[in-house]
């Protein structure tokens, strides 16, 4: 990861060794790619447009017209059947706790590998990475009979449980990798110092591994606050569903108007929106993440 | 990846310095809490999906009686199934060669064309557009897929009868035109991913290198298959695992957009799977489709990493 750079403008080339002719393409160029990004903000732009209008106003004119007014009134009918404030709540919960907890769980077990050079290192991140590869659909049924053993079904924890633990096994085959960089010299600096190997992992590694760790948690966080299948399964009560969750209950139910159903899609991207453009650069750089080589 | 197996001696100046003066937790210890969470969490629940495909069960209190093998004969025998592995195929051209090969393009237009002649900013805001579907939940990306797809007041339907087509056709409806439709959907959602991905692969290409191409009269094609492919295999290969191995998952979508219809055309095995477990209630079965998942996306994965390696060494 420490390898890969941010996007950076590239030296331009000395003017002279491009073509004079080129001047049309550039701009047959900035329409392809202009033509592509229309093509990907497009089911945004529609949303936005139907989450303000009235239903009558959507029955009459249809999806693509300009609403005759804006109205608020698709977003109340959302949150009058929907628990969107608990809902909120449950993912910020989940996902923050999961974020933390995971990447936490994630050092700790990496440090063992990375820098501890445990025997068999990497056969266990092996087994990891393996673990991340795996169908949920071939833990479901398992983990919903344990989460009902437990008393953790229809509650936040059982998918905060089953997050950490799926997130931490990447994490620390990322960590691993991260941490078997760090120069010898400043460990044994700090163990000289007197440091003990606990000291160690959270004095001295972690200001180190910062910027890995905080693409990490930010990684997390998002990935958590999507999931659905595992969430779907376990979440079955209104009260303890997550905001994606909260929306799909509404699948297939005709009755509801789509004006609604588009305030509701527009309320539940929102959060991952924000989140999203204040983590932009994290992000940019996170995804390159899995490519470390 | 390659590091794996890298890392094996520990520089012996940490231990002869630390070791006399005092008494050292052993590093093994701090692998204790991700190997709890990890059986419980991972390996006991699949070992016991692999237990309960043995068995004929309808779940909960129901008696479990044992089946041996019976239900992976049964699984050969069933249509729908290898239906919904020809269907993964369908998710793989969507998922994995789809959004590669078109990333790849608009990677490098973005980066070494757009970037270069308008500046970066515009080349980072167009990335961020593309990227964006990628951050989406997907119970959102779904609904407003089977909206926009809707036949009677559906987006694409209003536009066409707007220029005169009065029957669209019926997106999702349609056994022939379904599993396109959730297709095109995909190729939506995972565009971006390929993007910035190599598009970060492509900061690491040497701006000289394509300076010295330019002069000795290479022209743009031959500048992308001479240097921009090469430079950015690792993270090809990268993409195509993952994605590869999101394909053979794909669940949400399904359920979200055609919940495996019309007729049961678009049908994938994570979906067969839950239907299975929770809607008639053949957990024993559900659990075999899932054991097979698995062993089909190792296998897949195995063979991508032997096969990377093995191009390494030529």
């Amino acid at each position: 990861m420490t390898t890969i750079q941010a996007t950076r403008p590239t030296a331009a080339l000395p003017t002279k060794l491009r073509h004079r002719k080129q001047r049309p393409t550039r701009w047959v160029v900035l329409i392809i790619a202009a033509i592509v990004a229309i093509i990907m903000l497009a089911p945004f732009l529609l949303m936005v447009l139907n989450a303000f209008k009235t239903g009558a106003d959507y029955s009459s004119n249809g999806p693509l017209s300009w609403p005759t007014e804006f109205t608020g009134q698709a977003f109340s009918h959302y949150l009058d059947i929907v628990n969107y404030p608990r809902a909120l709540w449950n993912s910020i919960l989940i996902s923050t706790v999961v974020a933390f907890v995971g990447t936490a769980l994630a050092m700790i077990s990496a440090y063992a590998i990375g820098i501890g050079k445990v025997k068999g290192g990497g056969p266990i991140l092996a087994v990891l990475l393996l673990a991340t590869m795996l169908p949920h659909e071939a833990l479901i049924y398992p983990l919903f009979y344990g989460a009902q053993a437990t008393g953790t079904f229809n509650t936040v924890w059982s998918v905060i449980i089953v997050f950490t633990v799926l997130q931490a096994a990447f994490g620390t085959y990322l960590l691993a990798s991260v941490m078997s960089t760090v120069p010898k010299e400043l460990l044994e600096a700090a163990a000289i110092d007197g440091a003990n190997r606990w000291q160690i992992l959270w004095r001295i590694l972690l200001p180190v591994l910062r910027p890995a760790l905080s693409v990490l948690l930010v990684f997390f966080f998002i990935w958590t606050w999507n999931e659905f299948y595992i969430p779907v399964v376990l979440l079955a009560d209104q009260s303890s569903q997550t905001v994606p969750i909260a929306l799909s209950t509404l699948r297939g139910q005709h009755n509801i108007d789509i004006t609604v159903l588009n305030a509701g899609s527009l309320l539940s991207l929102l959060p991952t929106m924000v989140f999203f453009l204040s983590f932009q650069r994290t992000l940019s750089h996170g995804v390159t993440a899995g490519a470390i080589k | 990846m390659t590091q794996l197996t890298a890392q094996r001696s520990t520089p012996p100046s940490i231990r002869t310095k630390t070791r006399p003066t005092r008494h050292q937790v052993s590093y093994w210890w701090y692998l204790v809490p991700i190997a709890v969470g990890f059986a419980a969490v991972v390996l006991l629940p699949f070992l016991a999906n692999i237990g309960f495909s043995l068995f004929k069960w309808k779940g909960g209190l129901a008696p479990l009686r044992w089946y041996g093998l019976g239900n992976y004969l049964d699984l050969l025998q069933d249509e729908q199934f290898w239906l919904a592995f020809k269907n993964s195929l369908f998710m793989i051209v969507a998922i994995v060669v789809i959004p590669t090969a078109i990333g790849i393009l608009l990677a490098a237009m973005l980066f070494d064309y757009i970037g270069r002649k308008f500046g970066t900013r515009a080349a980072t805001f167009l990335r961020a557009t593309y990227y964006l579907p990628q951050i989406l939940p997907i119970a959102v990306a779904g609904f407003i897929w089977s909206w926009i797809l809707d036949p009677s007041n559906g987006s694409i339907n209003t536009f066409l009868r707007s220029i005169g087509i009065t029957e669209g056709p019926d997106w999702l409806g349609s056994p022939d035109l379904a599993i396109y439709s959730v297709m095109a959907m995909l190729v939506w959602l995972q565009i971006g991913y390929p993007v910035v991905v190599f598009m970060a692969a492509l900061s690491r290409v040497d701006p000289e290198l394509y300076e010295a191409a330019a002069l000795d009269g290479a022209g743009w094609w031959r500048q992308f298959s001479a240097i921009t492919i090469p430079t950015i295999r690792p993270e090809m290969f990268i993409v195509v695992l993952t994605a590869t191995v999101t394909a053979l998952k794909v669940f949400a979508p399904i359920l979200i957009l055609t919940g495996g219809g019309p007729e049961g055309s678009t049908i994938v095995p994570s979906y067969y799977a839950y239907r299975n477990f929770f809607e008639l209630s053949q957990v024993g079965y559900g659990s075999t489709i899932a054991t097979v998942m698995s062993i089909v996306i190792f296998a897949v994965a195995a063979a991508l990493l032997s096969w990377q390696r093995r191009t390494d060494n030529v």
